[in-house]
């Protein structure tokens, strides 16, 4: 019978049923971060229980640490604490943390695909919600809460129901500056915020297929915004060139041997999905959000929709938006003063994503007023960015450069925006408070976020590029 | 984990959709090992921009203050895997949670805390709130995960459907780790198929060192 590789994968990792009906799902690399494992480690001393395999899980300090040049464990004093319980739970386990300072430091959704730790084909979880980042490389994997996280710690394996398969066909080209951010964001509005729950989501064609691997993680990232816990984009020969001598995957005759069945790693023809959508995407212009979910987004040259554009039911929540973001109906994105541009996090942090915001900053500045940040995924990142002289772009055009780490997606590090400032953000969520007490966030792509750096308003890159041709 | 059978406390309606887990827990401006969970709870719905208490928000009404049971719309919990969205609620003795529908990982964070999802049907969801509209804090409902059933001041009792596995876990509050360490010679065994299959998954190593 044809089967979904979501069900290649999860049967070659189900280890059994329990007694409740749940399959048992091995987990092959297990990422923790700083903000949540302490609460884990804990409990594991409490009930005497061991972590079963020490040298599957690695661990990252992301979401507490400051960005500032030369920052230690309390420059970001509120982050003390985990960073530091962090380091002695990641000591007292014998498990591998990339902390403050080593060079491998950074977003953990960043740093398991770009060492390899990560593979396709493989199940991983990352007691995060945006663990999905990595089915960019054809990995199936979970976010999980910290209760999960010490259940993998003790047993290696998940807990979990099988979830139903869908598919996201996204066809036709890309135009120019639009890319994964824009597919991902349209997709959501189209789907909305719990369109994908309860699926493991494939991104399957032309466009998946055309995506480079970073891109390709963009996507995926951004699968729990539409209440999808997985999804990923099968691997194909990009991937693997991707990967290939990456510190940690395999080498030599065991990368041939993986090779081989990576190869394997598709959907059978004919395989039977739970939902299938299918997204034109050539005629996509770059996206932006305006409200306060991730559904609510318009292209570039849109306006704020009017509330009857929306069932009743939903009329309360998008009047509430409105307010929060201090936007009218039928007011254009486009041209809207903002005071801060973030580009950074899980989502837009990885090499391509800072060459293609430098690509538009180069020989320009920032608009007088705005703060312009720009925090590389990785210190991994932030090394070759600045071997490329991409800092050198940044701060020469009035960027702040920062240290690796989540910094102002969820703001956990104190990077946050002043109350009632308009942020253009690279990241994941546009809900409220969440960069910073009545900050409002609109989502974009790296591309959309420099050019407004630049314009000091919400600007279609398109045009930015075009005036300076 | 702890056990749950029966609650009965004042139902408080949170009429919306979509409240994500930001809202429900913020990440706190001064945070520590052992946080304040109960405090945590709606900190920022609970305050105007000045940081006053706003009398308007559901929990902060007098007849609300003490609720045990939240009721609200679709896809409650969405956003954030952080399991002090749940911790917060059980810090303020809310045991209950009445939904249209829930977000996957705030539900199974649920249901590892002891704190009973219960998701209605659309229509049995509107006649529920409706009736603790009406029953305004008053007077108590009761949720019994024994019998499935809703009951309440001056109504006809509401059933509930969850799925049994998930009803005796809370019933017997059983210790979810425990469960699974039962399958360890299973795990072992597939360790062992895994380490000649697919080496590569079995061990990691830098190939720097």
């Amino acid at each position: 019978m044809p089967r979904t590789l979501f069900d290649k994968i999860w049967d070659g990792h189900c280890v059994g049923q329990r007694s409740d009906g749940r399959d048992l799902l091995y987990i092959d690399r297990h990422v923790l971060h700083e903000a949540h494992a302490h609460h884990a480690f804990a409990q594991l001393q409490r009930q005497g229980r061991a972590v079963h395999r020490p040298d599957l899980t690695f661990a990252v300090q992301d979401h507490t640490v400051a960005t500032q040049p030369g920052r230690d464990d309390s420059t970001n004093p509120s982050g003390t604490a985990f960073i530091q319980a962090m380091r002695e739970g990641c000591r007292n386990n014998g498990i591998r943390l990339f902390d403050i300072g080593d060079p491998e430091q950074g977003i953990s959704h960043v740093v398991a695909p770009e060492l390899g730790i990560v593979l396709p084909g493989a199940t991983h979880a990352v007691p995060d919600s945006h663990a999905s980042t990595v089915g960019g490389v054809g990995a199936l994997a979970f976010g999980c809460g910290t209760s999960e996280l010490a259940h993998i710690l003790a047993t290696q394996v998940m807990a979990l129901k099988r979830p139903k398969r869908m598919r996201v066909r996204l066809d036709g080209r890309l135009g120019a500056h639009v890319n994964a951010k824009d597919v991902a964001l349209h997709l959501i509005a189209e789907l909305g915020v719990a369109g994908a729950r309860g699926y493991a989501v494939e991104y399957a064609d032309e466009a998946a297929r055309a995506m480079p691997i970073e891109q390709r993680m963009t996507l995926c990232n951004l699968n729990i915004e539409m209440g999808g816990r997985s999804g990923f984009v099968a691997p194909d020969d990009a991937t693997f060139a991707w990967l290939a001598g990456r510190p940690f995957a395999p080498q030599g005759a065991l990368w041939d041997r993986a090779l081989v069945h990576w190869r394997t790693l598709k959907t059978d023809d004919d395989a039977a999905f739970d939902r299938e959508v299918t997204l034109d995407c050539s005629a996509l212009e770059p996206q932006i959000t305006w409200g306060t979910d991730p559904s609510q987004v318009v292209g570039i040259s849109g306006r704020v929709p009017e509330p009857t554009a929306f069932e009743p039911s939903r009329r309360a929540a998008v009047e509430s938006a409105f307010a929060y973001m201090g936007l009218a109906p039928g007011t254009p994105l486009a041209g809207l003063p903002v005071d801060r541009v973030f580009i950074g996090s899980c989502t837009n942090s990885r090499l391509p994503d800072l060459e293609t915001a430098a690509a538009v900053v180069r020989g320009r500045r920032v608009a007088p007023g705005v703060i312009a940040m720009v925090v590389p995924g990785s210190s991994r990142v932030k090394h070759e960015a600045e071997a490329a002289g991409l800092d050198r772009i940044f701060r020469d055009a009035g960027f702040f450069w920062g240290e690796s780490g989540c910094s102002m997606c969820a703001g956990g590090n104190g990077d946050r925006g002043r109350p009632g400032e308009r942020c253009v953000s690279t990241t994941n969520r546009n809900f409220e408070n969440r960069q910073g007490p009545k900050v409002r966030t609109h989502l974009a792509s790296p591309a959309t976020a420099a050019a407004t750096a630049i314009a000091g308003r919400i600007a279609d890159v398109r045009q930015l590029l075009v005036g300076a041709a | 984990m702890q056990r749950f059978s029966s609650h009965t406390g004042i139902a408080a309606p949170l009429l919306k959709d979509d409240v994500n887990t930001d809202q429900i827990a913020p990440i706190m401006h001064s945070r520590s090992l052992k946080e304040d969970y109960k405090a945590m709870l709606f900190y920022r719905a609970r305050r105007r921009g000045d940081g006053s208490e706003d009398p308007d928000f559901v929990l902060n009404k007098p007849q609300f203050r003490a609720a045990g049971i939240l009721v609200t719309g679709h896809n409650f919990g969405a956003g954030s895997s952080r399991e002090s969205a749940v911790w917060s609620m059980l810090a303020n003795d809310i045991r209950v949670i009445v939904a249209k529908s829930f977000a996957d990982i705030y539900r199974e964070n649920c249901l590892q805390n002891g704190l009973l999802p219960v998701v209605l049907d659309p229509q049995d969801a509107d006649a529920f709130i409706a009736w603790v509209v009406v029953a305004d804090g008053a007077e108590p409902f009761t949720v019994d995960l024994v019998t499935q059933r809703i009951s309440g001041p001056g109504g006809a009792d509401i059933a509930f459907a969850i799925p049994p596995a998930d009803r005796t876990r809370l019933l017997e509050g059983l210790d979810d780790i425990g469960l699974t360490l039962k399958h360890m010679d299973q795990i072992a065994s597939f360790e062992r198929r895994a380490a000649d299959a697919q080496p590569w998954l079995q061990r990691t190593s830098d190939s720097r060192r």
